[in-house]
C-alpha cells in the first residue's frame, strides 16, 4: 500500500470537489442568518394600511399619522397655496413628477387625488430626516421667495407645498407620495389603493 | 527548587508560559529611544479593557428595547449604585478611545511606522479603526435619544445611496422600514458581542505582527541590523519588560489624571462627548434642529456634505477612510522618519493635519455656503496628501540616516 504512487490529479480533483461542496453548504447555512435580519412578519404587518379621518384637518393645517413607522402627512391646502404651485415650476428639480415618487394617479400638478389634500411620506429623500412644515410666506430665515413648504433641518433641503424638491439642495427627489385611496369623502386609507385607479 | 519554580516548570511542560513571557515581554527588544508618542498604543489597549469591563456592567441594567432603553439608561444614571460612574466611564472611554487612536495613528504617520516591513501592522490597525467606528456608531444608538435615533437614520440612509441594491441593503440593516426596535436590538447584539470579538482578534493580530518584525522608533532606524554577535540581541534594543512596562505605567498615570478629570468634572464635555439632544427620548416624528455626529466622525461627515451629489458624497466619505489603508504603498521616500525628511513633506503633513482638524470642526457646524466652500478646499487638501504622496515623497530632499540610533 505504501509503495503505491499518489495520484496527484485525482487528489487535486477531490480536494477541489470537496471545497466546492463545502462552500455550497456554507452559503446554504449562511442564508437563514442573513434572512433573519430582514423585516419580520410583525414588522411587515405593522406596515399594513392605516385609516385617517381628514375632516378634522382645517385649511392650511397638517395632520401627521404613522404608517410603517414613518410619518405620513396629510395637508389641507388653501386655494392660495394651490395657486402658488405652478409658478414654482422653474425652481423645481422635477416639476412634473417624472420620477416614480408617487402612484400614477398622483402624477399631476398638485401630486394628489383631490387637489386640496396632499398625502406624503414625511421623510427627506436626502438622508431620511423629517423636514419641518413651514407654511408661512417669506419668513426671515428662509428668504423673501419662500412660498411655504418644508425645510429639512439636517442638510437644508427645501420642498414646496406639493412636496417637490427645490433645485440646488442636497435632496435629489420629491418626497414620496404613498399609495392611498378615499374610503368616503372624509376618510382615507394610506398604504393601499384601488388597483388600476 | 522552590514551590513556585516547580509550579512554573509543571506548567511549562504543558503550556508555553515562560517562552511566551520571554518572547513578548522580558526578551522582546524594543528600540531604546521611544518618546511620549509611544504611550498611545498601550493606552489604547487600556481603554479597550476599560470599555469591555464597563460595558459588561452596563448590560446588567440596560434594556435593548425601544420602549425601555431610554429609561433604563436614566435608571442606571439615577438609581443603580454607582451606575452614573460606570456609564460615564463608558461614554468618556468611547471618546478617549478615539483621542488615543488618532494620536497613535499620527505617531505612525510621523515616524513612518507603516513602512516596510510593517505594512500589515498598519493594515490591521486600520481594520481596528474601522471596527471601532462601527462599534462606536452602534453603541451610540443604544441610549435611544434623539441623536441616537436620527444619527442612525442618517448613517443607515447613506447605504441607500448605493445604486440598485441601496434601498434593499438599508432595509436589511434596519430590519424595518425605519429605525425601530428591531434595529436597536440588533445593534445591541453587534455592539456587545460581535464587534468586541472582532476588535480583540484584530488587536491580537496587530500585536503579533508587531512582535514579528519589531517596533519602529522616532529615528526610523532598523535596530535589528546591528545585533550583538554572540547574544544576537539588537545593540540599540532594551527589553520591553521592565523598561517599557514601567514607562507605560507612567503614561497610564498621566492618562488617568486626564480621564478622571473629564469623568468627574465634565463627563458631557460641553456636548462634545454626549450631545444635549440625546437627553431627549427618540421621537421618529421630530428631527432635531441640528444633527451632528460625535466629534470623531465629523471630518468624514464634512467631506460627505462638501460633495454636492448624494451618491458621490457617500463615495467621498468612504474613500476618505479607505485611502488610509494604502499609505504603506503610497510613500516612496528613501527615509522612514520625519526627522530625516525634507521641508516639502513636513509642509504637506502640516497641511494634512490642518485639513483633518478643520474638517472635523466644520462637520460640527451648520452647512452654510462659506463653511461648505472651506470644507471643499480642505477635502481637496486631505485627498491630495494621499494621491500625490508617491510623487512628493520621491522628490523631497531627505537627510542622510545614520546606521545606529544616535546617543
Amino acid at each position: 500500500m505504501s509503495n503505491q504512487q499518489v495520484d496527484r490529479s485525482k487528489r487535486r480533483f477531490l480536494v477541489a470537489a470537496t471545497t466546492a461542496m463545502g462552500g455550497v453548504a456554507g452559503v446554504a447555512v449562511l442564508t437563514p442568518f442573513v434572512m433573519s435580519m430582514l423585516p419580520s412578519e410583525r414588522a411587515k404587518a405593522a406596515g399594513a394600511p392605516v385609516e385617517a379621518d381628514i375632516s378634522k384637518v382645517e385649511a392650511g393645517m397638517l395632520l401627521a399619522i404613522e404608517w410603517q413607522g414613518k410619518p405620513v402627512w396629510i395637508v389641507n391646502r388653501t386655494k392660495e397655496m394651490l395657486a402658488s404651485l405652478p409658478k414654482n415650476d422653474p425652481k423645481m428639480v422635477d416639476p412634473h413628477s417624472e420620477q416614480p415618487q408617487q402612484p400614477i394617479y398622483c402624477k399631476n400638478e398638485t401630486r394628489s387625488i383631490k387637489p386640496a389634500y396632499l398625502v406624503v411620506v414625511g421623510i427627506c429623500t436626502h438622508l431620511g430626516c423629517s423636514p419641518t412644515f413651514r407654511p408661512e410666506l417669506a419668513p426671515a430665515d428662509l428668504g423673501p421667495d419662500w412660498d411655504g413648504g418644508w425645510f429639512c433641518p439636517c442638510h437644508g433641503s427645501r420642498y414646496d407645498l406639493a412636496a417637490r424638491v427645490y433645485k440646488d439642495v442636497p435632496a435629489p427627489l420629491n418626497m414620496e407620495v404613498p399609495p392611498y385611496k378615499y374610503l368616503t369623502e372624509t376618510r382615507i386609507l394610506v398604504g393601499e389603493d384601488t388597483k388600476g385607479a | 527548587m522552590s514551590a513556585m519554580q516547580k509550579l512554573v516548570g509543571w506548567i511549562d511542560d504543558r503550556f508555553p508560559l515562560t517562552s511566551n513571557w520571554k518572547a513578548h515581554l522580558s526578551e522582546y527588544y524594543a528600540p531604546k529611544n521611544f518618546n511620549f508618542w509611544y504611550f498611545f498604543g498601550s493606552l489604547a489597549l487600556l481603554v479597550l479593557v476599560l470599555q469591555i469591563v464597563t460595558g459588561i456592567f452596563l448590560t446588567m441594567n440596560y434594556k435593548p428595547d425601544a420602549a425601555l432603553a431610554f429609561m433604563s439608561v436614566e435608571y442606571i444614571m439615577r438609581d443603580v449604585e454607582w451606575g452614573w460612574l460606570i456609564r460615564y466611564m463608558h461614554s468618556t472611554g468611547a471618546s478617549m478611545f478615539f483621542v488615543v487612536v488618532y494620536l497613535h495613528m499620527f505617531r505612525g504617520l510621523m515616524y513612518g511606522s507603516y513602512r516596510k516591513p510593517r505594512e500589515l501592522i498598519w493594515v490591521f490597525g486600520m481594520m481596528i479603526y474601522l471596527a471601532l467606528m462601527a462599534e462606536a456608531f452602534m453603541g451610540y444608538l443604544l441610549p435611544w435619544g434623539q441623536m441616537s435615533f436620527w444619527g442612525a437614520q442618517v448613517i443607515i440612509s447613506l447605504f441607500g445611496a448605493i445604486p440598485f441594491v441601496g434601498d434593499a441593503l438599508s432595509l436589511w440593516i434596519r430590519g424595518d422600514f425605519v429605525v425601530s426596535d428591531a434595529t436597536l436590538n440588533r445593534f445591541f447584539a453587534f455592539h456587545v458581542i460581535a464587534l468586541p470579538l472582532v476588535l480583540v482578534g484584530l488587536v491580537a493580530a496587530h500585536i503579533i505582527a508587531l512582535h514579528e518584525v519589531g517596533s519602529n522608533n522616532p529615528e526610523g532606524i532598523e535596530i535589528k541590523k546591528h545585533k550583538d554577535p554572540i547574544t544576537h540581541i539588537p545593540l540599540d534594543g532594551i527589553p520591553f519588560h521592565p523598561y517599557y512596562s514601567v514607562k507605560d505605567i507612567m503614561g497610564v498615570i498621566v492618562f488617568l489624571m486626564v480621564f478622571t478629570a473629564i469623568l468627574f468634572f465634565a463627563p458631557e464635555f460641553g456636548g462634545w462627548f454626549l450631545e444635549p439632544d440625546n437627553f431627549i427620548p427618540a421621537n421618529p416624528f421630530k428631527t432635531p434642529e441640528h444633527i451632528v455626529p460625535l466629534w470623531y466622525f465629523t471630518p468624514f461627515y464634512a467631506i460627505l456634505r462638501a460633495v454636492p451629489d448624494k451618491f458621490l458624497g457617500v463615495v467621498g466619505m468612504g474613500a476618505g477612510v479607505v485611502i488610509m489603508f494604502f499609505l504603506p504603498w503610497l510613500d516612496r521616500s528613501k527615509v522612514t522618519s520625519i526627522r530625516y525628511r525634507g521641508t516639502l513633506y513636513k509642509t504637506i503633513l502640516t497641511l494634512f493635519v490642518i485639513s483633518f482638524v478643520g474638517l472635523g470642526y466644520l462637520g460640527t457646524q451648520p452647512a452654510t455656503t462659506v463653511y461648505t466652500n472651506i470644507a471643499r478646499v480642505l477635502s481637496v487638501i486631505y485627498f491630495s496628501f494621499f494621491i500625490f504622496m508617491p510623487w512628493y515623497t520621491k522628490i523631497d530632499k531627505t537627510k542622510p540616516v545614520p546606521e545606529r540610533i544616535p546617543e
